[in-house]
């Protein structure tokens, strides 16, 4: 079931385009913002609301990699695995992490405390290795500080 | 220097309020096409100005404008590429973030040349700081009445949109960037139609980069003449140039077109960090060409880095120094290139990881007679012409360029045929 808050954002997403379908991909951001993930439960009901069936939905769902269809931990570690982070040693840093969190890309620590992903470039390459924890941007990251930023995400 | 797309942005990159951004001149363009000039005539000026594309291709502005009907029914959309993902890319972050007032005004002004009335941004979801600043520049902008219906009294309309994504590579190719605001998966669309005629919801529809469209309240206000007088060569303009990898003094700069890649390395990003040399540079994004040593004085405009078996593309150069694995570099691209790839044609979706693998073998020091060849071959089967958008041609680039400059490289990993069956090596020094 959407709760009231969810059907009124989605309804003003549905607003500024011709028709409802078109709105999906916003209903799927609204949900997930709410839920931290979409489920296959949400995925039915938001299909229901964007008057889709599920399977069309969950082919726009699973192209994007910003919506996630599995659970994710309370905060989300994104390490930029491109090209410049690369050159500047982007492996070193996903290697400390995963000595620090014991997760692996792909994984949710234990206590669901943080998620760790690989993502393509993060647009600041003359700042690399960079990372996005939730809504925050680190760059020019030194293993060092890792212990300080992690602290700030309970 | 002049400096027209960042001369006004903070030491510390806060962005201007409207108020402040009226001071240094804001929003005089809108004003002065709103008060005299037809939509013929903005258009006429960016033709003449020659502006061209600064989201890779570079394909000149004002022809590109010139496709759309402008006595189509509306609604019509201009649409601003905002989601840079280009790996090596950082350039329209900096306008977005710290100029988006100046984004903004482009915007209105582009799209009364071709009578749009409506808009959106696209914006990559990673920019958090750029979402946060439009918004409110938006906001300021309908309250000043720049935006919304009959602006400044003029009986010109515009809605503008912020519409953030949802992480995907391809939402940048413009087709699959309208597939993707209508809801479906990012996946480009067949040409023709072009969009310029039936693009977003089958409706006239312009798609330019952030850059782009922060050049025309400039090109308007001081005329196509002194845009061509900014640049060092006859590609007009200024540039926003980025330089990342092993310098001294990585960052972003804008400057004359045409300025030269040793310019850019060895004054602006401080030279190569110490102990290391100079091997070679993608000078434009992830899908271009490598140049190496003998281009360093080759000018960064779109003609000349062209001719140089490249392309200007982004602007932004990623450095490759002697201390990195050529393999390895090339690997991290595929790799992206093929995470990324949409699946739709199957050169791209099939080949792509194919090539990853064999570089992978070949970093390993796995690598097999034949599989340079075979690469080669790839290059072609995935180059231009053989496949659906122009993802996987661009993947082609940096790795056709490597095995050209870099051969040995590749070489020096692929063990004979004999050294495979019997485990002997033959080394050949
Ligand atoms: C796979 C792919 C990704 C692209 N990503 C972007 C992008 O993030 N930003 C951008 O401006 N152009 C991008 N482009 C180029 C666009 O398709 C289009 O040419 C450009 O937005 C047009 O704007 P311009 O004429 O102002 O350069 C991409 C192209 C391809 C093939
Ligand atoms: S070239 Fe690649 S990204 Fe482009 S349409 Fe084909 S599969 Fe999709
Ligand atoms: S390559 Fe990591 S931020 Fe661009």
């Amino acid at each position: 079931m959407l709760t009231a808050e969810e059907k009124k954002e989605i309804d003003e997403a549905i607003h500024i385009v011709p028709y409802r379908q078109a709105a999906c991909i916003e209903a799927l951001k609204v949900v997930q913002n709410h839920r931290k993930w979409v489920s296959d439960e949400s995925l039915k009901d938001v299909a229901a609301y964007m008057e889709m069936t599920a399977e069309e939905l969950d082919s726009v769902a699973t192209f994007y990699n910003m919506i996630f269809r599995k659970p994710v931990g309370r905060h989300i570690i994104l390490v930029c695995d491109s090209i410049s982070c690369w050159v500047m040693g982007y492996e070193s840093l996903r290697d400390e992490l995963t000595k620090k969190l014991g997760i692996k890309f792909g994984e949710t620590s234990a206590d669901n405390r943080f998620t760790m992903l690989p993502n393509p470039c993060l647009g600041t390459c003359d700042c690399a290795p960079a990372m996005m924890i939730g809504n925050d941007l680190y760059r020019n990251i030194t293993l060092d500080q890792l212990d300080e930023i992690l602290k700030k995400y309970e | 220097m002049e400096k027209p797309l960042t001369g006004h942005i903070r030491e510390d990159l806060r962005p201007l309020t409207l108020k402040e951004y009226e001071k240094v001149g804001g929003y005089q363009s809108l004003k002065k096409i709103l008060k005299g000039m037809t939509p013929q005539a903005v258009q006429a000026v960016v033709k003449e100005s020659n502006l061209r594309g600064r989201g890779g291709a570079g394909f000149p502005t004002g022809m590109k404008w010139s496709f759309v009907p402008l006595d189509a029914p509306k609604p019509k959309y201009l649409i601003v590429n905002a989601d840079e993902m280009e790996p090596g890319t950082f350039k329209d972050r900096l306008l977005l973030e710290s100029a988006p007032h100046q984004l903004i005004e482009g915007m209105i002004v582009s799209a009364y040349a071709i009578q749009a009335d409506q808009s959106f941004v696209f914006l990559r979801w990673a920019y958090k700081v750029a979402a946060h600043n439009i918004t409110k520049a938006v906001q300021e902008a309908y309250e000043a009445g720049y935006l919304g219906k009959n602006i400044l009294g003029s009986g010109f309309n515009l809605e503008m949109h912020l519409h953030t994504g949802v992480g995907r590579y391809m939402c940048g190719e413009e087709t699959a960037l309208l597939n993707s605001l209508e809801g479906k998966r990012a996946t480009p669309r067949a040409k023709p139609p072009f969009p310029q005629v039936s693009g977003l919801f089958g409706k006239p529809t312009i798609v330019n980069n952030v850059e782009t469209l922060s050049c025309i309240p400039h090109i308007v206000n001081n005329g196509a003449e002194w845009f061509q007088k900014l640049s060092l060569t006859n590609d007009p303009g200024t540039k926003l140039f980025g330089v990342s990898g092993k310098v001294k003094k990585p960052g972003l700069w804008e400057l004359p077109m045409g300025v030269t890649m040793r310019e850019l390395i060895e004054k602006y990003a401080g030279g190569m960090q110490d102990g290391l040399k100079f091997r070679g540079a993608l000078p434009g994004g992830a899908s271009t060409d490598f140049l190496v040593e003998e281009h360093m004085d080759v000018k960064m405009d779109y003609p000349s880095v062209a001719a140089a078996g490249s392309r200007l593309g982004t602007g932004t150069m990623i450095v490759l120094d002697d201390k990195t694995s050529v393999v390895g570099f090339v690997k991290n691209l595929i790799h992206f290139f093929a995470q990324e790839s949409c699946g739709f044609c199957t050169p791209c979706r099939e080949g792509l990881p194919w090539i990853e693998k064999v570089l992978n073998a070949i970093d390993l020091k796995e690598g097999r007679k034949g599989d340079i060849e075979m690469l080669e071959a790839h290059t072609k089967l995935l180059g231009p012409g053989m496949t659906f958008c122009a993802l996987a041609p661009g993947a082609m680039e940096p790795l056709q360029s490597a095995i050209k400059y870099f051969r040995k490289d590749f070489e020096k990993y692929i063990k004979d045929q004999h050294e495979q069956k019997s485990g002997i090596r033959t080394v050949t020094a």
